[in-house]
């Protein structure tokens, strides 16, 4: 503690460059963080309840629809507790742009997502509305959604019987989601199934997927292929995945997301090193004639050494810790930017961003403390 | 004229110096080497994207959905819909008096990728017997076409690569059925990431009875109009027409927004620390030659032919590093073949297009970045006074 002022001193000697320096890092990892919040973002996490929910849906394809009539089979099944289902609906709120899930549930659905947090009473008011429809927070957010508002949809896949494209929802609830990191989930719209198969024109008695909650979630294997066999060489075969498999498979239909933000973080430290490098060297260069003083009124070799080290350390480790302060902010804005995003900024962020920054800071400073380290004092005296 | 060549000489002098700082050049070159090489490879996706299904439409075709639908998966028309639409005015028809109008089931199946051994969404798409002279850029390249009422498909080239099992001779099952491969197609645009077979025969295998579309060929451009008068005034239909060439561009339009928001998001903040190592190595460069910047000034040379020269190295080294950028971006990533979710929920396969426009933004952002690093320290130089300059060591 007591070399800081000298290090201080060090890093002062030219401000401009300093400064300059830090402000590059900083940008490094300001972009280091939104990145790797997009990253976890497309991460699928494990959950307890997660872990216990199979996801059932056609074999030949996500888009083809399963009867009805499978529920009661599916029920039946050793070891499946509870059978919720689903039905996609498509339907567009004003302009095609404003783009967020809604799909018809079954009224059960609910009891298997806990994550999803419904008041009381709104969760009353939606199992006796036939018509009724929830939310998710952040949709009733962007468009200033309220209990008792009537919500109009555009359908793009099923038009109404009555012969008009919109049908008519009443909002009965907005649901947020129990966990933060979820929030993303909030984005979306349920209504009743009932009330989607009455007026639908075709594909009456089909559902879209099963959700099926087990007892065991260690028997998930065996209990998807149990429901499979169920169906196997039917017209309607089914896959049974568990939630997350199912996430997983979706995502990467999607692209590699992971490997395009890797890509672009390996460019920007690549770049990164390379600037603060060669400035790092360049400042070490200039003060051969300094160190050789230090090391000429006894201080040790390897003292010199830490004392440039601290240097680059101390610069890594400040810029990067104020770039993830920025990039926690920046990704709050880039949640509000894009619909549907909750990107955050997390623990597991921040302990990458400060293994990188020790890496940056040693990868750095180590090639001129090195070589400061080896210094003879009399060439060093000399230099100049 | 004489500050054009006092310009380049000083301009030359401290270039000629360049060897011996390789360190501080090598900061401007790579470090914008690294900026417009991310921005152009992100661009390339949006550009390949873009450019696969935009090839895909024509003016002179069009496409008929049902209302409201705003992709061919979610449309859905009666056998007697297709019918009706194929008999519009405005419709070309062939040397045996038929529409060439391709009434179309579009479903979507289960395969295996290569790349990730996961199973994917392919669209498989049923297709009329006029098709091929709908589509005349579709060319059988392995193999033949399907024959109606069989249960054969031909693969799409992109289809192909991107997904296991589906070479010529090879059969996939649908259901509970099994399809064969009987042929490979080559169109240059979206539909080579499709299977195409029978459609009634497609229909029976995914136990539906309607089609997803009816794509027609107009008899000239403007024939359009006719067509969607007469259509919207059919009240036994309810449809939507649009010129094949707007639906497809309406498809790449979310997915190629976005890529050039993030594109240029993190180009520009990546560019914001360039700048600072742009402006890092020519204050070093500068104070390093404050002497012989006084010399000069001293000699008679005026500010501005020394502001320039600065500037001007900076420029060309930052075009340098511009160049470089942009070469790695285009080695790696030209034709560099990937796919992602389309407008149907399934694969569309494209390669990453690194085009000679991306290449000149891309340059133009590094010449940018190169006078910015330059302006300060170049007037940083002129402002120090010459008796000053002079005398630091």
């Amino acid at each position: 503690m007591k070399f800081l002022p000298l290090v201080w001193a060090a890093l002062m000697r030219r401000k401009a460059r300093t400064i300059l320096t830090l402000l590059s890092i900083i940008v490094a990892f300001l972009l280091f963080g939104m990145l790797d919040a997009v990253r976890v973002a497309f991460t699928v996490r494990d959950s307890l309840e997660g872990a216990s929910r199979l996801v059932t849906s056609s074999r030949l394809s996500i888009i083809q629809p399963l009867p009805y009539a499978d529920l009661a089979q599916i029920q039946r099944v050793p070891g499946v507790r509870q059978v919720a289902f689903a039905n996609w609906f498509g339907g567009i709120y004003q302009d095609r742009r404003n783009f967020f899930a809604n799909f018809a549930v079954s009224p059960n659905y609910l009891d298997l997502f806990p994550e999803f947090v419904l008041p009381k009473e709104q969760r009353a008011a939606f199992d006796h509305t036939r018509t009724g429809a929830i939310v998710g927070a952040n949709l009733a957010r962007r468009y200033n959604f309220k209990v008792g508002d009537r919500i109009p949809l555009q359908a793009t896949i099923f038009p109404h019987k009555n012969g008009d494209n919109t049908w008519t929802f009443d909002l009965v609830g907005i649901f947020h989601a129990r966990e933060a990191r979820d929030r993303g989930q909030e984005d979306q719209m349920m209504f009743h199934y009932d009330y989607f198969d009455e007026g639908r024109t075709f594909g009456h008695g089909t559902v879209g997927w099963y959700a099926v909650q087990i007892s065991d979630p260690d028997r998930a294997g065996q209990v998807a292929r149990d429901i499979d066999r169920l169906f196997a060489n039917s017209a309607d075969e089914t896959r049974t995945q568990t939630e997350k498999q199912f996430s997983l498979d979706f995502a990467r239909q999607i692209g590699d997301i992971g490997l395009i933000v890797s890509s672009i973080m390996g460019a920007v430290f690549f770049t990164i090193l390379l600037l603060t490098g060669n400035t790092m060297s360049q400042a070490v260069r200039e003060r051969i004639p300094e160190l050789a003083v230090l090391k000429t009124i006894g201080y040790s070799n390897r003292r010199v050494l830490w004392l440039v080290l601290a240097e680059s350390l101390l610069l890594a480790i400040a810029g990067g810790c104020i770039g993830l302060l920025l990039a926690m902010a920046g990704a709050g804005m880039l949640s509000a930017a894009f619909r549907g995003g909750a990107f955050e900024v997390g623990l597991q962020s921040w302990r990458n961003g400060i293994g990188i920054m020790l890496v940056l800071g040693f990868a750095v400073g180590l090639p001129p403390a090195w070589r400061a380290m080896r210094l003879r004092i009399v060439d060093a005296l000399n230099a100049h | 004229m004489r500050w054009i060549t006092q310009i380049l000489e000083i301009t030359w002098m401290s270039l000629a110096t360049l060897p011996r700082r390789p360190g501080s050049a090598l900061v401007i070159v790579g470090g914008i080497a690294g900026v417009v090489g991310v921005l152009v490879a992100l661009l390339a996706i949006s550009e390949g994207f873009q450019a696969v299904l935009a090839k895909a439409g024509r003016m002179d075709d069009a496409i008929v959905l049902r209302k409201g639908a705003s992709a061919e998966l979610n449309s859905g028309l009666s056998r007697e819909d297709t019918v009706l639409i194929a008999q519009a005015p405005g419709i070309l028809h062939d040397r045996t008096g038929n529409p060439i109008a391709s009434a179309e089931v579009v479903v979507v199946a289960n395969l295996r990728k290569r790349s990730s051994g996961t199973e994917s969404n392919v669209e498989i798409r049923g297709v009329g017997p006029r098709v091929w002279e709908l589509r005349s850029n579709v060319h059988i390249i392995e193999g033949r076409r399907f024959r109606p009422g069989m249960r054969e498909l031909v693969v799409g080239q992109g289809a192909q690569r991107e997904f296991a099992g589906l070479e010529v001779g090879r059969t996939i099952r649908l259901g509970l059925q099994q399809w064969q491969v009987v042929g490979m197609f080559a169109s240059g645009d979206a539909h080579e990431s499709e299977l195409w077979g029978d459609p009634e025969v497609l229909q029976g295998a995914y136990q539906r009875t309607g089609y997803q579309s009816v794509t027609v060929k107009l008899t000239d451009v403007d024939a359009f109009d006719t067509l969607k008068a007469a259509l919207s005034s059919d009240p036994r239909l309810t449809v939507d027409v649009q010129r094949t060439r707007d639906y497809y561009a309406t498809q790449s339009e979310d997915l190629t927004r976005l890529i050039r928001i993030l594109g240029v998001a993190i180009a520009a903040i990546m560019g914001i620390g360039a700048v600072f190592g742009a402006l890092n190595t020519m204050y070093s460069a500068v104070s390093a030659r404050s002497r012989e910047i006084a010399t000069l000034r001293a000699l008679g040379f005026p500010a501005v032919p020394v502001v320039v020269s600065v500037m001007l190295e900076a420029a060309l080294l930052a075009l340098a590093g511009g160049v470089i950028g942009a070469a790695i971006a285009w080695a790696l990533f030209d034709n560099y073949t990937a796919s992602t979710l389309g407008a149907n929920f399934s694969q569309v396969v494209f390669a990453f297009r690194v085009t000679p426009g991306l290449i000149l933004s891309g340059l133009l952002w590094s010449l940018g970045i190169g006078l910015v690093g330059g302006l300060f320290p170049a007037i940083h130089a002129v402002r120090q006074p010459v008796t000053v300059a002079l005398r630091a060591q």
